[in-house]
């Protein structure tokens, strides 16, 4: 078991002929993940990494009935891209792409709602569960089946995460970049609740970052619904207010967000708390050992 | 991406919401003719910095002649302004915004932002306006109203209806206030805004609604699509090392320490920061390479680092996932001898390539210290520095 992708997963990327899908789709094909085809209007007809090409996510969904969108598409046209793929029917959008209008986000998160679908993204790393299949454009070698599943708002800084739990041999279940924008297609809570239902996952990682209150609802969350251990790493504590951080959802503003305010509000409510980056895997070994 | 108060309320009365009549001026000496034009014998001058708390650091004025309004242009055109929002340098002032006088009866506050817990834009009302609403919000919750707007049906009368009770508005205002909410939201969807803030909004001695402020910030990511607003911005109100980075897409905010940070992913970016402080040292800056860092890219972002005369050492964290280490080693070391760095430079690569990565750093003859553990980079880069 894992949550969202699997072996089976049948994936479709749209924007599947530019360079940055092409890159990454060869990657996920070399990892064994299922992709059936891709779309770029323009493009129906033409044969691209040996799987067919249409002109509209309607024609592959009949062609090829994929399950899961996988979206490279530019920012401009992310809106349009993300609305094809939920009315053709898909379960799964997954947007990897940066710099959404933030209010492009707000009518596509409506309608993603309204017709029950799950997105992941924008502006994130994507979804992988090792050994099974890799919608995105984190680096395949740092991965390894196993225990840990993580949700994190920041593509590096799962990487980090993954690193140290597979160097630790412990292995993920399935990681998840939610992405840093101030509208994410899934928040912490909507993972929290897949990996709690997960058999595979026996512990969970959750790194946050300054900005928003995403981190202390999920606290409040964890408190109340997750039986699993929840270890967490929140960035910025260095940071000082008022700045912004670069293109993450990371503004402190009026003193709410920040991660000290993150910090003991996820103590408080039964969260362990890696002090330190490079201590993540760690403290999830320790709070292994002693479960 | 912030508007001048002058930018936002030509963008006001393109929406047409009551803004005081105004002209903005560069020299001192058009102060004269921008008084004649707004005709009255009292005008407010003043000085247009990305800032509030203006008032109270002696950058706005009311003025009886059009040689005062020439005064006060004089005294502050080239000059910062420091108020209680800046850092202590202050910002530049490169323009004055002179206006007819406007008499008060009452201040309101009234702003949106975009809400990320209901994912709606809302709307913020206060019958308590020209001071700190925070405060409000803190100590009289009651004297604040929270509206959000549906994306789909857009701001209906009833909702400003709702907030004009709060803002203890009359019949005449409330008929006022329908159209301007209307408006506001129009102006918010169709220029892509992030933030708009009234304050204070006021009811003039003759009972009418009227827009004494404008703050407007609009979503950096939706620039592309605003071309008219994009000539607006005005990079003198940044750090220049920022404003700097930002021409190369690099994201770069100065700090006071003394370790430089080169990282890619924002959160990585704090992360290290984070690392290096736990380790006992202080970052210099917050610097994001981005997903897609080019050799040109790294480049240019260590030129920016060393261009701080406080770095003693530089830390690169990378963490590949789409980008490559092995491009990533390449541009370091081209920069290295390109910008003639002559402090010491620590290297974390990790990821796509890394091994590459840090073959090429090896084999470089520039003094690079390679280590591909973070723990151990952050605490080498820290002993450096001291």
């Amino acid at each position: 078991m894992s949550i969202l992708v699997n072996k089976e997963t049948r994936v479709i990327v749209q924007g599947f002929t530019g360079s940055q899908a092409t890159l990454h789709s060869e990657q996920a094909i070399d990892y064994g993940t299922n992709i059936v085809g891709g779309v770029t209007p323009g493009k129906g007809g033409q044969v691209h990494l040996d799987r067919p090409v249409f002109d509209t996510m309607e024609e592959a969904k009949k062609a090829v009935n994929p399950n899961a969108a996988l979206i490279f598409v530019p920012a401009p046209f992310c809106k349009d891209s993300i609305l094809e793929a939920a009315e053709s029917g898909i379960e799964l959008i997954i947007c990897i792409t940066e710099g959404v209008p933030t209010l492009d986000m707000l009518d596509v998160k409506k309608r993603i709602d309204e017709l029950g679908i799950t997105l992941i993204g924008p502006n994130c790393p994507g979804v992988i569960t090792p050994g099974e299949a890799k919608l995105g454009i984190m680096p395949a070698s740092i991965h390894m089946p196993g225990k840990v599943g993580i949700i994190s708002r920041s593509g590096t800084l799962t990487y980090e995460a993954v690193k140290q739990t597979t160097d630790l041999g412990l292995g993920q279940s399935t990681c998840v970049g939610i992405g840093g924008d101030p509208i994410p297609g899934s928040s912490f809570i909507d993972i929290l609740k897949l990996f709690q239902n997960d058999p595979q996952t026996e512990v969970i990682v959750m790194v946050g970052e300054i900005g928003g209150t995403a981190e202390e609802d999920a606290a409040e969350y964890i408190q109340n619904n997750i039986t699993k251990p929840v270890i967490s790493y929140i960035a910025g504590q260095t940071a000082p207010e008022g700045k912004r951080m670069g293109h993450a959802g990371a503004i402190i503003a009026g003193g709410k967000g920040t991660a000290a305010d993150k910090i003991s509000k996820l103590q408080e409510c039964g969260v362990h708390i890696a002090d330190n980056l490079v201590e993540i895997g760690s403290k999830v070994a320790e709070v292994l050992s002693k479960t | 991406m912030n508007l001048h108060e002058y930018q936002g309320k030509a963008l006001f009365a393109e929406y047409n919401l009551p803004v005081s009549k105004g002209v903005v001026i560069f020299e001192p000496e058009e102060a004269l003719k921008a008084c004649r034009d707004i005709g009255g014998t009292k005008w407010v001058v003043k000085a247009q910095v990305h800032a509030g708390g203006r008032g109270k650091a002696g950058g706005v004025k009311l003025v009886d002649t059009p040689d005062d309004a020439i005064d006060f242009a004089r005294s502050w055109l080239g000059k910062k302004l420091v108020t209680y929002q800046t850092d202590t340098n202050g910002q530049l002032v490169n323009s004055i915004l002179v206006e007819e006088c406007t008499d008060i009866d009452q201040e309101l506050y009234l702003s949106a932002v975009i809400d990320r817990d209901s994912q709606r834009i809302v709307f913020i009302g206060s019958s308590e306006g020209g001071v700190n609403i925070e405060e409000v919000a803190e100590n009289t919750p009651d004297k604040i109203i929270y509206e959000s707007i549906d994306p789909l049906c857009g701001a209906q009368p009833f909702q400003a209806r709702k907030i004009a009770k709060i803002l203890n508005l009359n019949n005449t205002q409330t008929r006022q206030f329908v159209p301007m909410l209307q408006n506001l939201t129009k102006l918010f969807i169709e220029k892509d805004l992030a933030l708009l803030e009234i304050n204070p909004l006021v009811i003039t001695s003759g009972g009418n609604l009227h827009c004494l402020d404008a703050k407007v910030s609009i979503d950096s990511n939706a620039i592309y699509r605003q071309p008219e607003i994009a000539e607006m911005h005005d990079s003198s109100q940044e750090d220049p090392r920022e404003a700097e980075a930002a021409r190369n897409d690099l994201s770069y905010v100065s700090l006071d320490g003394n370790i430089g940070c080169m990282v890619n992913g924002a959160g990585l970016a704090m992360g290290t920061m984070d690392t290096i402080k736990y380790y006992g040292g202080n970052p210099a800056n917050f610097l994001d390479v981005g997903g897609t860092a080019t050799q040109e890219r790294v480049s240019k972002a260590f030129k920016i680092i060393l261009d701080d005369p406080e770095v003693k050492v530089v830390l690169v964290n990378i963490f590949g996932g789409i980008v490559r280490c092995d491009l990533i080693a390449e541009g370091v070391i081209a920069a290295i001898e390109e910008v003639g760095v002559n402090i010491p430079v620590v290297v974390r690569l990790e990821g796509n390539n890394a091994d590459l990565g840090s073959q090429i750093l090896s084999q470089a003859g520039v003094k690079i210290e390679s280590i591909n553990n973070l723990a151990d980079a952050a605490k080498k880069s820290v002993e450096l520095a001291k």
